[in-house]
């Protein structure tokens, strides 16, 4: 328990430290948002909206002002178009993000753990050879360009899956899933190739060990050996990067999300960072943080939940 | 560390010393020979030195000029342009030539400003501990928090977008990597014999440090840098395709692919050869660095 409320206090002050570095840094930049927004109004018009919006006051106060409005979960206004609130915007682009990613997740898992078991189980075979390359081309192709090649072969000519767009889960389980399958893609594969590479060692390591050896030379058969003694342990190292990859499909995303115009988190945070609308670019990269610490938190606390040699020191 | 000081004899010769210090050196030639032998490092670098020659030659190897419109808009791939034209008439083997330029520039200089720093940092927080170790590696376990993409993406909110600042954004969001690889490897040999030794002969920490630590932390170091070229050229193409890369009318991997969505019904081309010119280079970049990573028997994190 006091490790738990050790490790939320340190989750807590990296994204304070993100918050405040991100506060301070977009202030030294030179460039005034306000400036490039009221270009060639009134320059009295902009002191107002500066006064509106505290920019007149020394860096320090604005400093103290944000903490206290984000403390409140008042994370400020979109300077543009019909100025959203910010936490309103990003309320409504979590579930986006998090749908995409689930659906990435389970497909970068199932394939990845299919592919890692049948090339160490079929090691050195035409299929094992197969699978490697496959995953080689995997992690060296950018996510977004799976995005547009998907987009070409199954929307524009095969005409299976809608191109763009997103449907909540409210309008049905097949709708959400119909706009979430080539985004999930787009993300999972190349994920799903570490994960077949991964697996794949740990299954041999696991293979190679006394313990199969003796199962095997009891008589049981194959199937058994893989899947009830190899692969439980195998899979210690596999649920190990669940965390990370959990971190990794959500930066996948945020790329992915800009070529299926999903306006999930990402594209809140490439949008504003393209239109300079700062409060939303502070809000977004806020919030990202705050999901990607507590993420890996909770992998954490999960993983020394399942396995009882690690211990709370 | 104070101890070996006390501990130290007099008369520790320096030819020995020099032996004993960059103890695998016998065994390096082995290594390239081994690394000739692999088929995997012999592809990559083929493929490689092919892309970097005639990224160097472009304007041999193209007749074509990567900025200059003609009437020829959007034709498929042919004899006369091999993978077809732009929406504005532009040759689109020319421009994925030039856009090589870009992203092998960008691969490589932010790799090494991120290495120099994150080894320089790695090193600094190894060998002297105390509260240079606490600052740097709190730094760091902030970074580590984050995947380098959005870091990459953080730092261009920030600083703004332009080839300047993607390398300064790239090379800081790598940097953790390699301080702390750097550091796990000063950590170990800091307590080698020979590092003592070098110490009770009056050696200087600099010299220790540049001369005897890291040429024995050196392989994990290298073999991180093949490959984080590789993530840096993907981090760059998502940049330019986000819009948050280098000015729109240089031509990029990124960006040409951001363009071609535009005209996904019409010019399949556009969308799909950039993206295979990222992939070949990526993956002999990969394929070279797996090779290289066994060779030098670095075992994967």
């Amino acid at each position: 328990m006091r490790y738990f409320v050790g490790r939320v206090m340190q989750a807590l002050i990296v994204v304070w430290a993100v918050g405040t570095l991100v506060f301070f840094m977009l202030r030294a930049v030179p460039g005034d948002p306000i400036q490039a927004l009221l270009a060639d109004v009134d320059p009295r018009a902009a002191d107002v909206i500066r006064a509106k919006l505290g920019l007149d006051q020394p860096v320090w106060v604005q400093y103290i002002f944000w903490m206290r409005n984000t403390l409140a979960g008042d994370l400020g206004q979109s300077l543009y178009g019909s100025h959203q609130e910010v936490s309103q915007q990003i309320a409504e682009a979590i579930p986006r993000t998090v749908s995409l990613a689930l659906v990435a997740f389970l497909i970068s898992f199932t394939l990845g753990l299919t592919a890692g078991i049948v090339s160490a189980v079929k090691k050195d075979t035409f299929l094992d050879y197969g699978f490697n390359l496959a995953a080689f081309l995997g992690i060296s192709m950018p996510s977004f360009w799976i995005g547009i090649v998907l987009i070409i072969v199954f929307a524009v000519n095969l005409r299976w899956f809608p191109s763009i767009g997103y449907k909540p889960l409210s309008a049905g389980l097949d709708q959400w899933l119909r706009y979430l399958i080539l985004p999930g893609l787009s993300v999972g594969l190349p994920f799903s190739a570490s994960i077949a590479r991964l697996t794949r060692s740990a299954m041999l390591e696991v293979l190679g060990q006394d313990y199969i050896t003796v199962a095997r030379a009891k008589g049981l058969n194959e199937k058994r050996v893989v899947f009830r003694h190899a692969l439980r342990n195998a899979l210690i190292p596999v649920v190990t990067v669940m965390g990370i990859s959990l971190a990794l499909l959500f930066s996948g995303s945020v790329v992915v999300e800009n070529v299926f115009a999903i306006k999930g988190l990402g594209r809140v945070l490439i949008q504003s960072i393209l239109n300079r609308d700062y409060p939303v670019v502070q809000g977004s990269i806020l919030l990202v943080a705050v999901l990607l610490v507590f993420m890996n938190l909770a992998v954490d606390m999960l993983y020394r939940l399942i396995d009882p040699r690690i211990t709370y020191d | 560390m104070t101890d070996a000081m006390k501990d130290s004899k007099p008369g520790g010769s320096i030819p020995a010393l020099s032996a004993a210090g960059p103890a695998d050196m016998p065994e390096r030639p082995k290594a390239w020979q081994l690394l000739l032998r692999d088929k995997r490092a012999i592809v990559g670098l083929t493929v490689l030195g092919l892309i970097v020659v005639s990224t160097l030659f472009a304007s041999v190897v193209s007749p074509y000029d990567p900025l200059s419109q003609e009437f020829d808009i959007l034709l498929p791939p042919s004899p006369t342009h091999v993978l077809g034209t732009d929406d504005l008439g532009r040759d689109l083997f020319t421009r994925i030539l030039y856009g090589a330029r870009v992203s092998l520039f960008v691969g490589i200089t932010t790799v090494t400003i991120s290495m120099v720093l994150g080894v320089a940092m790695g090193i600094l927080a190894g060998y002297f501990g105390g509260w240079i170790d606490i600052v740097f590696m709190r730094y760091i376990d902030l970074q580590w928090a984050f995947p380098n993409f959005i870091i990459a993406v953080y730092l261009v909110a920030v600083f703004g977008t332009g080839l300047a600042n993607v390398i300064v954004a790239i090379s800081l969001a790598f940097l953790d990597d390699f301080a702390r690889i750097t550091r796990g490897m000063v950590l170990s040999i800091r307590e080698e014999e020979y590092v003592l030794a070098a110490r009770s002969i009056g050696a200087s920490d600099t010299a220790i440090m540049l001369r005897h630590i890291l040429p024995n932390a050196i392989a994990p170091i290298i073999v991180q840098a093949t490959l984080s070229v590789s993530f840096a050229i993907l981090a760059e193409a998502g940049l330019s395709f986000l819009g948050l890369g280098v000015k729109a009318s240089t031509p990029t991997w990124g960006l040409i692919i951001s363009d071609a969505r535009s005209f996904f019904t019409r010019a399949w081309w556009l969308g799909i050869y950039p993206g295979l010119a990222i992939m070949i280079t990526v993956l002999s970049i990969n394929f070279f660095g797996d090779a290289l990573r066994d060779v030098l028997d670095v075992r994967a994190e």
